[in-house]
């Protein structure tokens, strides 16, 4: 007697919702066994991972600041993949929007007025966007593939980052460290909850989700979007434009990571550094994918991810393990992820002999 | 003059050789229709085993080995998610690459200051004599005399053998190969796992010869310059020879342009590698006729007999 992976005769929805779940599950076992293999009290790894950085309303307000970008970015980059756009290079747009509106706030450097900020967010987004346009140009100009370049470009705009921050704009009164200066009050973010970093972006955020709520639900772009990326041949006789999908798919990718960005570098840093992201443009990946592509399960996802983020750092602190774990428990829970995505399509039978007997008198 | 030239062609080699390995690796899995993008964390995962390996026992011979296995590893997970769960393959291999690039770090903790001796190259008699050419040819470390055997025995299995047409015949319409009765998802195993033993020995070249040392994400991007290449080469090994060395030529001349006096920022010269891959992507890619004709048919698209 066998097991046999079978196709399903329609998708199962149940299994879409339920498979993160199953990967959440197996993701927490496996960090079980591995404390258990490092010696160590699989209850103290728990608390320190996921309680101990979110007893207090400061450790609440950090588990935002850390999901800020990552739902914002999801959001974004879950419209691309919807319709089978890979931008892949958030984080080079994440870093090109610190770049752009960072440049405004070094530019109006201690000059105060209303217009700093909104103007910083605005070139940010257009930081962001510029950069996914050229991923989206090469794909629909030259037929370019867009998950490279846009890879590609992630080195390119870190490398720009770095020269800046070492050179052009280096901090006059800084020791030759390389970093910007400290953004003026005028140029930083306001913070939404007293005694703790959340700051005004927390309203972006949701707001992106709502929005994406509405261009994926109700639109027709959206719509067609959609179609395209379930079954291409059906929206090419649909007449549906690939080039537009491939431009939204880019730009709403590089836009959300753009303001990510600039946000960052006007929230919680409050400066240019050569590092403005630990990989969230990478995470964000994975957020979009356990979120089922959907805006309010990217949000959930958002929160989780940023959890994990928290629980590496206070891991760190309180068992000394490296921060390094992160990273391993990202990758596996979209291992797990993709594993259990199989039953949405697929289920197991058991092969027994005689229905073996049965399929040879076929 | 000569020394400078010939310096610069030997770090050349070098500096090709783990695009050569990595390269020709996912050439191979490619050939059979699966698309692994995890090359880069493939290549990571090679590079911190083999280099764990070898300053755990002393001997760079079994950190090669293992980088190999390590690789294969991390490969057959792949095939477990794409193959056999049919997961999709883009998001498969990021997946990939997001793993390596965290299970790796976390491997390396404990080898960061480490350094391990240089491999001594290897002097073929008579031959190493000749002027210039027998520096350049005949005394040369033994991974690069690998890269060379690799490469005359893929181009000779893919284009002289029955496996060669198999695998092939997999890649261009796993349905016929399958009517005529060749086991398609065992096929596809094997390729993803070839290409990943031959990623986890590019990573071995960089962190036990080139370098050689382990710094957290030394790859810098080779594993998707390697995809890359793929393309450029347009599926053909000998191309791809040609390719890996442009691109370590690149590597190298970023170093020596400010060796003759132009005055660029060293990180802007660093972008170079990566505008070069994109620019060459862009040149290879415009002809959409010549990808069609030569990309294997069925490369991404899941198999499944029931589908």
């Amino acid at each position: 007697m066998w097991l046999k992976i079978e196709a399903r005769p329609a998708p199962s929805v149940r299994m879409k919702y339920l498979s993160p779940l199953i990967a959440v599950a197996l993701t927490l076992m496996t960090g079980v066994i591995f404390s258990a293999f490092m010696s160590l009290n699989p209850l103290n790894t728990f608390h320190a991972f996921f309680i101990s950085p979110i007893d207090d309303w400061y450790g609440l307000g950090e588990l935002g600041v850390n999901a800020i970008p990552l739902v914002l970015i999801g959001t974004g980059l879950a419209i691309g993949f919807r319709s089978n756009v890979w931008n892949i290079g958030a984080e080079g747009q994440l870093a090109m929007g610190a770049i752009f509106g960072g440049g405004v706030a070094l530019y109006f450097y201690e000059q105060e007025g209303a217009y700093v900020l909104p103007l910083m967010f605005v070139m940010g987004a257009l930081g962001g966007m510029f950069w996914a346009s050229i991923p989206a140009f090469l794909r629909t100009r030259f037929n370019t593939n867009e998950i490279l370049v846009s890879l590609m470009l992630n080195y390119v705009a870190i490398l720009i980052l770095s020269y800046l921050v070492h050179d052009l704009w280096r901090d006059p009164d800084g020791f030759n460290f390389p970093e910007s200066r400290l953004f003026s009050e005028s140029s930083t973010l306001p913070i939404v909850l007293e005694g703790t970093r959340l700051h005004f972006g927390v309203v972006i955020a949701l707001g992106a989700v709502a929005l994406a709520w509405v261009f994926v639900r109700k639109s027709f772009l959206g719509y067609q979007m959609q179609v395209a990326g379930m079954a291409n041949a059906a929206a090419l006789y649909a007449g549906f434009k690939r080039k537009r999908m491939v431009w939204v798919g880019l730009l709403s990718g590089g836009l959300a990571a753009g303001v990510a960005g600039l946000m960052e570098v006007a929230g919680p840093i409050g400066q240019l550094l050569p590092s403005v992201s630990p990989g969230y443009g990478y995470a964000a990946i994975i957020v979009a994918f356990v979120g089922r592509l959907h805006p309010f399960g990217i949000l959930l996802a958002g929160l989780l991810m940023s959890l994990l983020y928290l629980g590496g750092e206070s891991a760190q602190m309180d068992l000394g393990l490296p921060s390094a774990v992160t990273g391993v428990f990202q990758g596996m829970l979209l291992f797990y992820l993709l594993a259990a995505d199989l039953f949405i399509n697929f289920r197991m039978r058991r092969d027994t002999a005689g229905s073996r007997v049965a399929g040879a008198g076929l | 003059m000569t020394e400078t030239i010939v310096g610069i062609l030997l770090a050349t080699l070098g500096a090709g050789t783990p695009l050569v390995f990595a390269t020709l690796g996912e050439l191979i899995t490619e050939k059979s229709g699966v698309l692994n993008l995890g090359v880069e964390g493939m290549m990571l995962i090679g590079a911190v085993c083999g280099f764990a390996a070898a300053a755990e026992s002393g001997s760079l011979w079994f950190g090669v080995v293992i980088s190999m296995f390590a690789g294969g590893g991390m490969a057959l997970l792949f095939g477990i998610l794409t193959l056999t769960f049919q997961a999709n393959q883009v998001a498969a291999g990021l997946a990939l690459t997001i793993f390596g690039i965290g299970t790796s770090a976390y491997i390396g903790l404990d080898y960061t200051s480490v350094t391990l001796p240089n491999i001594d190259p290897i002097q073929l008699p008579f031959l190493s004599d000749i002027p210039v050419i027998g520096r350049l040819l005949f005394s040369l470390d033994p991974l690069i005399y690998l890269s060379f055997a690799m490469f005359g025995a893929i181009s000779w299995f893919l284009y002289r053998t029955k496996g060669g047409l198999v695998l092939r015949a997999v890649g261009e319409s796993p349905e016929s190969a399958v009517s005529l009765g060749h086991h398609v998802i065992a096929i596809r195993y094997l390729a993803v796992w070839f290409g990943g033993a031959m990623a986890g020995l590019g990573g071995a070249y960089l962190a036990l010869v080139y370098t050689p040392l382990w710094v957290e994400e030394m790859t810098a991007g080779r594993g998707w310059i390697a995809l890359a290449l793929v393309v450029f080469s347009t599926w053909r090994p000998s191309r791809v020879m040609v390719g890996a060395y442009l691109f370590g030529g690149v590597t190298i001349v970023q170093f020596h342009i400010q060796g003759f006096g132009v005055d660029i920022p060293s990180q802007l010269l660093s972008t170079l590698p990566y505008l070069a891959t994109i620019l060459v992507l862009v040149l290879i890619s415009r002809d959409i006729h010549t990808i069609r004709l030569n990309a294997p048919a069925s490369l991404g698209k899941p198999y499944h007999p029931d589908l």
